[in-house]
């Protein structure tokens, strides 16, 4: 298999006045394309910073990022812009949708930067909305929306471009129980379609989803082994 | 280049829900820019209108015409140097004319002129605004057409046959309701006859004076009227081709030093004067005052966009969530810069458009007391200006917007 990320001796340090944040000190690892990876750790351990790096929202402050075989240590702003506009798709605990925008309008955004013309979007946007199984709250907004909505709006939003990688920083942080399930029972699909997952969570129960986990302490890998039992959704969606 | 458009269309289409959300603030911050459109376009319709005034009182002079006189219209140098040039004289003209080549110019007219003298007609007596004493070819020289009457031939002028032509005021004062034509006015107590009257002119000079006061007469009966030496003689020459000005203007200048012997190698002790001349003095004094206005009116402007500027930013610190958010999702540094220099600039070109809603009737005041109306490239120009005040007050905002880290206003709350 392909790898489609593999990250050398990456390290993050802030620098918060006179003092240095080791956020990230020495992280190697690879992912292959269609793996699905969920990564853990306590508060602080450097989870959402390894994310931003891999979705190639922030840079390394050492190391190298190759990503689909090119290194994008060495992007400018623009082009790793590019890069998360067409390979990455992004899902954030706390949703991050524009809340002025209805659900068509915040799936379609992406597509506006990857310069589509307004009817082909339109159409993708409400593909996506449909897969996630919002075809009937296309015109609603965020605050018409249940927190379980409005992930998967933000899901939807991820796949419209169809990225290479999915990446979700606690998608289900902010949702209860049942919710969350739903929702990994997408992420379960989307990885049978054949998406390259990574997700970071606190709970043992959602990582078990994944095929692997990788445990981060103190800004650096503590364990990285595959898991055995599967937690496998079995439902598949319904109103949430 | 295509994807520019399409860029600018989504930055467009973005800014103007922005807009939208905030009508109340849009409108507020619009005002400063209205304030500055309506002063800015309000003032130079005016300055405009004043010039435009200004050369329309010089249309007693003509534009084809040069003024040989003894003095420069408008010098700096000093007085006494001046003071002692000799008169301009018949025989100079005579000379002049004689020396000129033929086809140079169309005519020429000697004349002297006095003013706010009293004319007389029975009962009545009224003061001339200005009273020339000059040549049959003044017709063609000033352009003053008689609408009754004739004006006056080459006899009457070498004769010295007390005839006058008379100005629209002259004749309605001295002579309502009746015919001025063959009447007998007197001026010291000479009676001349009324040949004709000319039309309307209007005033000259911004109302200093109305050049439908004026009557003009022989020369000759001028002299004996006020005396030789009253008034001093200027040389009137309409040229034949108005491009030739220039080498009319040096031919009468070499003449003259010829005829008024001038050694060679000094200066010019008389003056080949132009219309033009006034043009020039009054751009370079009310020109500036005029400047300096438009300067102070568009420091109005100036604020509206320091008011434009502080608005975005509070728009920009206020959607940084939503910057950061577009720019996880791939917008790119320009698409961000694009979207908010748009957002400042159609508030500003509301402001333009509104302002110019609010100005126009201003400038039909205007309208009343000075020949003009609002300059339709002053309406295009001020939407161009108000649109890039938008862009210049909204660039430092939309840049610093451009710029976030998209993380860290990810995490803006
Ligand atoms: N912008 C920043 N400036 C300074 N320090 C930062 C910044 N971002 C993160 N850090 C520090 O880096 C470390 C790792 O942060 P990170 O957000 O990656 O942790 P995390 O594992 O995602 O934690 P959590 O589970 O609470 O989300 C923390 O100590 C944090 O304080
Ligand atoms: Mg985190």
């Amino acid at each position: 298999m392909n790898n489609i990320i593999k990250l050398e001796h990456i390290a993050k340090i802030y620098e918060v006045g006179a003092e240095k944040v080791h956020a990230l000190k020495d992280v190697s690892l690879t992912i292959d394309e269609n793996e699905y990876v969920a990564i853990m750790g306590p508060s602080g351990s450097g989870k959402s910073t390894l994310m931003n790096i891999i979705g190639c929202l922030d840079t390394p402050t050492k190391g190298t990022y190759i990503f689909t075989g090119v290194n994008v240590s060495e992007m400018d702003d623009n082009e790793l812009a590019e890069i998360r506009n067409k390979e990455i798709g992004f899902v954030f605990q706390t949703f991050n949708l524009l809340p002025r925008s209805n659900a068509l309008h915040n799936v379609e955004l992406p597509l506006i930067y990857a310069g589509i013309p307004k009817n082909e979007r339109q159409e993708k946007a409400i593909q996506a909305l449909k897969s996630v199984g919002l075809e009937d709250r296309i015109y609603h907004k965020p605050n018409e929306l249940s927190g379980g909505q409005r992930q998967r709006v933000a899901i939807a939003r991820a796949l419209v471009t169809n990225p290479s990688i999915i990446l979700a920083d606690e998608p289900t942080g902010n949702l209860d129980t049942k919710t969350g399930e739903d929702i990994m029972a997408l992420f379960n699909e989307l990885h049978e379609k054949g998406h390259t997952i990574i997700l970071v969570t606190h709970e043992e129960y959602i990582a078990e989803h994944a095929e692997r986990i990788i445990r981060l302490r103190d800004g650096l890998i503590e364990r990285d082994e595959p898991v055995e039992n599967r937690v496998i959704p079995n439902h598949t969606l319904s109103e949430g | 280049m295509k994807r520019f458009f399409f860029d600018l269309k989504e930055g467009i289409i973005i800014s103007l829900k922005a807009i939208a959300a905030n009508k109340m603030r849009a409108i507020l911050t619009t005002l400063g820019i209205i304030i500055g459109i309506v002063a800015v376009t309000t003032m130079s319709t005016a300055i405009v209108g004043l010039r435009e005034a200004f050369l329309s009182s010089l249309s007693s002079l003509g534009n084809d015409v040069l003024y040989v006189d003894k003095f420069e219209w408008f010098g700096s140098r000093n007085w006494r140097q001046y003071r002692n040039r000799k008169d301009i004289t018949y025989d100079q003209y005579v000379k002049l004319r004689e020396m000129l080549p033929a086809d140079a110019y169309e005519a020429m007219a000697p004349n002297k002129r006095t003013f706010g003298k009293t004319v007389k007609y029975k009962q009545r007596s009224v003061q001339a605004t200005l009273i020339y004493g000059t040549t049959e070819e003044f017709i063609k020289t000033s352009g003053a057409i008689p609408e009754n009457g004739r004006f006056m031939n080459e006899f009457e002028v070498k004769a010295g046959r007390r005839v006058c032509i008379i100005g629209q005021d002259i004749a309605k004062n001295l002579f309502p309701n009746m015919d001025p034509l063959n009447k007998y006015i007197r001026i010291n107590n000479v009676p001349l006859k009324v040949i004709g009257v000319l039309e309307k002119q209007g005033s000259a000079f911004f109302g200093s004076f109305s050049m439908d006061g004026q009557i003009i007469m022989p020369l000759k009966v001028f002299e004996r009227l006020f005396g030789q030496r009253h008034g001093r003689m200027l040389i009137d020459i309409k040229v034949a081709d108005v491009n030739k000005m220039d080498d009319v203007k040096e031919l009468v200048t070499a003449v003259m030093r010829t005829v008024r012997k001038v050694p060679p190698g000094k200066p010019n002790d008389f003056a080949v004067n132009r219309q033009d001349v006034f043009t020039e003095v009054y751009d370079k004094t009310v020109g500036v005052v005029a400047l300096a206005g438009i300067v102070i009116t568009a420091l109005s402007l100036f604020v509206g966009a320091i008011g434009i500027m502080n608005i975005m930013f509070v728009s920009v610190t206020e959607r940084t969530k939503e910057i950061g958010i577009r720019k996880a999702i791939g917008a790119r540094t320009w698409s961000i810069l694009l979207q908010f220099l748009s957002e400042a600039a159609i508030i500003c070109m509301i402001g333009g458009v509104i302002g110019l809603i609010i100005s126009f009737p201003l400038s039909l005041i205007i309208d009343r007391f000075l020949p003009t109306a609002m300059p339709l490239d002053i309406v295009f120009l001020s939407l161009v200006i108000s649109a890039l005040v938008g862009i210049i007050s909204g660039f430092l905002p939309a840049y610093k917007a451009s710029r976030l880290n998209p993380v860290e206003a990810l995490r803006y709350e």
